[in-house]
């Protein structure tokens, strides 16, 4: 066992952990933040995914002790009041049926909106392919990345005119 | 809208002061909210009893009754603040309950939605059946919760018609408060919550239930009560629990199913860091319950993972070490020639009615085993206390069968076991097994302490309750009007032996056996249906829809066969096969009757919104129709598809009309799950298969056990919903089955090509 300080949602997290410990197991078994989500443990399935320094990545790929300072944003640390875009459009349109997968959908829907604030379909099909969802709410992930694109374009909007 | 039960972090210190025979507390929230609640004086509670008689109480006296913590045995809560809290008792596992049944309530109730709270009830019988599987559990509830939503409200009705001294009948009610027009008088709930307390119950039989013409919740669309916590990462899930002192526990099986280890390196594991303990757990013969295995158990997840990979086992793989898919294909087809073990049914002569036909086809269908693969792999949180009391946090569909079984298993009277409902991940059916369960009491038993057992993805998909692959020898005639007149079908399915008094019967899996009321059994004049089991050491359980989900693709897509061979339209066809009888009586005592006039309106129905026939399709596009009653559930759907020359599928569009009677509870709910099942039933068909070597499954995680993604998902998925006047019924599994023989039925139309086997890659779909 070894101390490994993680960089998670703005603060500074010790964790006290085997070296091959994926975040995904420090997050979940150590720090008590289990919106990630354990689905295949070989980055198949995308239910684990964060943000490294806002690039989305599987928790389960990854070794605390390769994390360093990297900046880890998980869907606890999305929004401070769970107000982001995609938290808003996610519950407007009810997308989640069980539910278990959505967190992950969320994280990389967040670094699709990132880069393209105003995705097209094939954009949404091609970033959202390495996330399954077995209810297969696919439909409504999709609607609900159009809708939070409209909400945060609004919402950029409106501050615009104050 | 609030949820105030995550399961995460319980009190537990609390609990230890119950009596063994306590029923299950609260979590720890909802407890603090009952307390409060208590302190502040009496709530109004109502408590649907098994036999649906309904009894209300003041909380203060069911506190002082019980003498001690306050004990959640009821559905309907009303503080004297006026806050609702509503139980929701069956399992929620993405199907919706816990969203749909709480609000027939609040219905009734003639509360507002945003004023309700949903809190999910641990197993205890005062909530009567609390399974959830077969789409059972809104037809089994949706009466009784109209019920006690009208009984409570006339309780309030009541209450304020005597503070006021004027007759009940000239009270009205909205919004959670009583008004009286008269004179302009309003009181809300709360406020009449000790007078009514007070009040003697009406018989539930006597209360007058709201016209569905003034329902304002019902058939609207209500977000999901646990949406917040899901968006947000909060605790909610069983692989979410976690209790004090608990440790972390994987458990190994033998690769090759039905097999048992002998010895293993145990002592290198324990050496592992953070290892506790590593064992060797006998088990039992039944092959859905407490398999043989090793276990390890650690202070973290993943340390009992990595000590995993150090593992060594001496396996006795036992007689399923022969097993193959390619075997079971030989025997399969050496089978078909013989004549079936079982006759399902069979009416007039088929073989003379074959040989006098205008037409005959013949073909054999082919499909696979096939696992669950819900996204939360199987889990369960067990804690066997030092008294022998056991306390569960289980993501069932079955608690009552959980509890049973480890009751069984483990000869622990079922009053000592407590199991705590907790949200699953998805269930597919596959939660209604309880093998996960036993699993975790076993580990929990022998380390004396509460353990979290998560299985990887590899133990989920490997040492599922599949559901049974499957073969179907076909024969079937039409006669010179292109009528149907003989269907021959034997039937190779999937039997594990079972221990049945003093010897053995072979039994099918869940969903391997075929009903001799499988249309079109009843339908074709001459009919044989036979059936003949494959013995195996697979365990087998019911998956979405069991039988229906794949018995429909073959039947529909051989009445398609039928139907071109006969030259016919394959939607006329399908409506001629159905006949002008509305109803016909199902076979024998258990038969199921066929709605058949509910079934030709969905089929003409979604004939008309598919524009079906009218609409010219290019080579490489098509159109295809199915139709399935199961479930309770009458569905027909239409499919349009472009099979690209190379043969890539795309479904461009899929038309599903349901008739599932007369109410649609929860309208965003109920689309989730017609688009849900629509997306599985493609994936189901495209993706999937497991294949079998020396007995062991082959694939072992998502890379190579793929399942359908958002680039193949249709772009149009059209939801109608006939009302009508029959019973509400439930909606998780009869959208399921259609699918894959109407999309089947349009790659024909598109390319001439048949699909017999599946998963579709199977089959070369290119043209040209």
């Amino acid at each position: 066992m070894s101390k490994y300080t993680l960089n998670v949602n703005g603060k500074a997290r010790t964790v006290d952990v085997e070296a091959d410990t994926p975040l995904l197991w420090a997050l979940r078994d150590t720090l008590n933040l289990v919106g990630t989500k354990y689905g295949c443990g070989v980055g198949a399935c995308g239910t684990c995914t964060v943000h490294i320094d806002g690039q989305p990545a599987r928790a389960c790929q990854m070794p605390v002790s390769m994390l360093g300072k990297h900046k880890i944003t998980t869907i606890e640390g999305l929004d401070a009041r769970a107000m982001h875009p995609l938290q808003q459009a996610w519950q407007e349109l009810d997308v989640p049926q069980c539910g278990y997968c959505q967190s992950g959908q969320i994280m990389s829907a967040c670094a699709l909106l990132k880069q393209s604030p105003k995705p097209t379909d094939a954009q949404i099909d091609e970033a959202m392919a390495g996330n399954l969802c077995r209810c297969a709410t696919y439909v409504r992930i999709r609607a609900g990345i159009h809708r939070a694109a409209e909400i945060a374009q609004a919402s950029t909007t409106g501050k615009g005119k104050k | 809208m609030k949820n105030h039960n995550p399961p995460g972090n319980h009190d537990l210190a609390n609990k230890r002061g119950l009596p063994h025979d306590a029923p299950a507390p609260a979590s720890a929230a909802r407890r603090g909210f009952l307390r409060q609640s208590a302190a502040g004086g009496a709530s109004l509670l109502l408590s649907l009893h098994a036999g649906g008689a309904i009894a209300a109480a003041a909380a203060d006296d069911v506190n002082t009754d019980r003498g001690g913590d306050f004990v959640p045995n009821a559905f309907i809560r009303i503080g004297q603040d006026g806050r609702v809290t509503l139980v929701s008792k069956q399992p929620e596992i993405g199907q919706g309950i816990k969203t749909s049944l709480p609000m027939i309530i609040a219905e009734e109730l003639d509360v507002d939605w945003k004023d309700v709270v949903v809190v999910q009830g641990d197993l205890n019988p005062i909530y009567g059946s609390q399974g959830a599987g077969g789409s059972t559990s809104t037809p089994t509830n949706y009466d009784n919760f109209h019920k006690l939503g009208a009984t409570a409200r006339a309780l309030l009705v009541e209450a304020a018609a005597r503070t006021w001294n004027v007759p009940a009948a000239e009270c009205r009610t909205a919004g959670g408060a009583v008004s009286h027009a008269g004179s302009g008088r309003k009181l809300g709930y709360g406020a009449l919550v000790r007078t009514a307390s007070a009040l003697p119950v009406p018989d539930a039989k006597g209360v007058a239930l709201k016209d569905p013409s003034a329902y304002r919740l019902l058939g609207t669309r209500i977000g999901g009560v646990d949406n917040p916590l899901v968006v947000s990462g909060k605790p909610l899930f069983g692989i979410d629990v976690q209790v004090p002192g608990m440790l972390y526990a994987t458990y190994v099986k033998c690769p090759t199913l039905g097999g048992r280890p002998v010895s293993a390196n145990l002592d290198a594991v324990k050496a592992m860091a953070g290892v506790k303990d590593a064992f060797i757990i006998e088990g039992t013969a039944n092959l859905n319950g407490l398999r043989p295995g090793v276990a390890i158990v650690a202070n973290s997840t993943w340390n009992a993972l990595r000590a995993r990979k150090k593992l060594q086992v001496v396996w006795d793989d036992g007689e399923g070490a022969n097993h193959s898919w390619a075997g079971f294909v030989a025997q399969a087809q050496a089978l078909s020639k013989q004549r079936g073990a079982a006759v399902m049914r069979k009416d007039g002569d088929v073989d003379a009615a074959l040989a006098g036909a205008a037409r005959t086809v013949e073909a054999a269908y082919t499909y696979p085993f096939i696992s669950h693969a819900s996204m939360e792999p199987q889990n369960c949180t067990a804690w066997v206390k030092p008294d022998g009391a056991v306390e569960l946090w289980a993501p069932t569909q079955n608690p009552g069968s959980g509890q049973a079984l480890v009751a069984s298993t483990f000869d622990i009277p079922k009053e000592k076991i407590q199991l705590h409902i907790v949200r699953s991940g998805g269930g597919f059916g596959r939660r209604l097994s309880s093998d996960f369960i036993v699993d975790a009491v076993a580990i929990s038993q022998k380390v004396k302490a509460p353990v979290k057992l998560t299985w990887t993805r590899e133990d989920d998909l490997q040492h599922d309750h599949f559901r049974a692959g499957g073969f179907h020898f076909l024969r079937g005639g039409v006669d010179a009007q292109g009528k149907l007149t003989a269907w021959h079908n034997h039937f190779v399915t999937f039997a594990n032996r079972v221990e049945k008094g003093d010897g053995s019967v072979l039994q099918p899996g869940s969903g391997g056996n075929l009903s001799g009321d499988e249309f079109p059994g009843r339908w074709a004049a001459s009919c044989l249906l036979e059936q003949t089991p494959i013995e195996c050491r697979i365990p087998m359980g019911p998956w979405r829809a069991p039988g229906s989900n794949v018995f429909s693709w073959v039947f529909h897509s051989f009445i398609d066969e039928l139907a071109h061979a006969a030259n016919r339209d394959p939607v006329e066809f399908r409506l001629e096969m159905l006949g002008d009888k509305d109803m016909v009586p199902g076979s024998g005592e258990r038969g199921a009757p066929y709605n058949v006039a509910r079934m030709r309106n969905v089929l003409k129905a979604v004939a008309d919104k598919a524009e079906w026939g009218k609409r010219k399709f290019p080579r490489g596009k098509g159109a295809g129709v199915a139709f399935h009653f199961s479930h309770r559930g009458y569905v027909a759907e239409v499919a349009e598809v472009t099979v690209s020359k190379d043969g890539k599928l795309t479904v461009d569009r899929v038309v599903v009309v349901t008739d599932i009677g007369a109410q649609i509870v929860n309208l965003s709910g109920a689309e989730n799950q017609v688009e849900g099942s629509v997306i599985d039933g493609l994936s189901t068909l495209m993706y999937p298969a497991l294949n079998f070597e020396k007995g062991r499954v082959v694939e072992s995680n998502f890379h190579d056990y793929a399942l359908l993604r958002m680039p193949d998902t249709p772009a149009n998925i059209e939801s109608h919903f006939l009302k009508t006047d029959y019973p509400v019924t439930g909606l998780g599994e009869p959208v399921f089955p259609p699918l894959a023989p109407a999309v089947c039925n349009a790659i024909f139309a598109a390319t001439g090509k048949r699909v017999r086997e599946l998963p579709l890659s199977k089959t070369d779909l290119s043209w040209s």
